[in-house]
């Protein structure tokens, strides 16, 4: 059985789920405190 | 840790703790795993998977070590009331929940070629299925708690009791002898050889640090929704 497809799969998984992570995590900081900065401008 | 019960000190500090830790975590994550992929000798007895192994330890360790964090928090905000436990206990579990995510699918993917099969009810499998059913759990009692506006007792508790959970999967490998092979890493030293075990640190170190980053994010961003809301309701009462 070839090995590889399994290894480049499961870095696949592990880089695109924390890759999803960061991004959703920084876009909805970055949503939130320009919302709050705008609120605070008003 | 009460001299960052102040939101905006600990904002103070957490903004460029942001900006580091990713810089810092993203450095030392893909430079592990490219040396990981690229750098080591295959394994004598699996081969080529071994690689998996420096996705799938990291994994493990910020899966736990992500309800370890959310068990302290609950004592924090339980024992002291301190005001940032709540919401860096909700802040932790999407992370841990990703990472438990990983070191399941990861885990299992290694296992189709080593074991034979793709998933086995063994006592570390399982054990480790249920903390991601716990992070699942906690996420949606956090977020109902939050949106009725209480103080995040109940998920606290829920935290806390969860806790239960790590020693089992941490024994559980020398409780129930099955499928998942026994402690390869520990503080007294390794099975593993160094030419293989090298860039384990690197991914170990890089992943938390992208974990903490992901965590202050998260932070920072109920935060900045809890300082849109206050000032909502003062302008809906005014």
């Amino acid at each position: 059985m070839n090995p590889w497809p399994f290894v480049v799969a499961a870095y696949a998984v592990a880089i695109l789920l924390t890759a999803a992570l960061l991004l959703w995590s920084f876009a909805s900081m970055r949503r939130a405190e320009a919302a709050a900065d705008a609120i605070t401008r008003k | 840790m009460h001299a960052l019960a102040n939101p905006a000190r600990f904002l103070r500090i957490a903004r460029p703790a942001t900006s580091w830790l990713l810089l810092v975590g993203l450095a030392l994550a893909i430079g592990g795993m490219v040396a990981g992929l690229t750098l080591t000798p295959p394994d004598y007895l699996q081969g080529e998977t071994v690689r998996i192994l420096y996705i799938h330890v990291p994994s493990a360790w910020l899966g736990m070590a992500g309800w370890a964090g959310i068990a302290a928090a609950s004592v924090s905000q339980l024992v002291w009331r301190h005001p940032l436990a709540a919401v860096a206990g909700r802040a932790a579990a999407p992370a841990g929940a990703t990472f438990a995510a990983i070191c399941l699918v990861t885990g299992s993917i290694w296992g189709r070629p080593t074991w034979g099969t793709w998933w086995e009810w063994d006592g570390r499998l399982t054990s480790m299925l249920v903390l991601f059913f716990l992070y699942l759990g906690y996420i949606a009692l956090g977020s109902a708690e939050r949106e009725r506006g209480g103080e995040g007792r109940i998920a606290a508790i829920y935290g806390l009791v969860g806790a239960i959970n790590l020693p089992i999967i941490h024994y559980s490998v020398l409780w129930w002898r099955t499928l998942h092979q026994g402690q390869s890493i520990g503080l007294s030293g390794s099975s593993i050889d160094n030419s293989i075990l090298w860039p384990l640190p690197l991914t170990m170190v890089g992943f938390t640090c992208l974990f903490g980053a992901a965590v202050l994010m998260r932070m920072r961003a109920e935060l900045a929704e809890t300082k849109v809301e206050a000032r909502m309701r003062r302008m809906g009462t005014a």
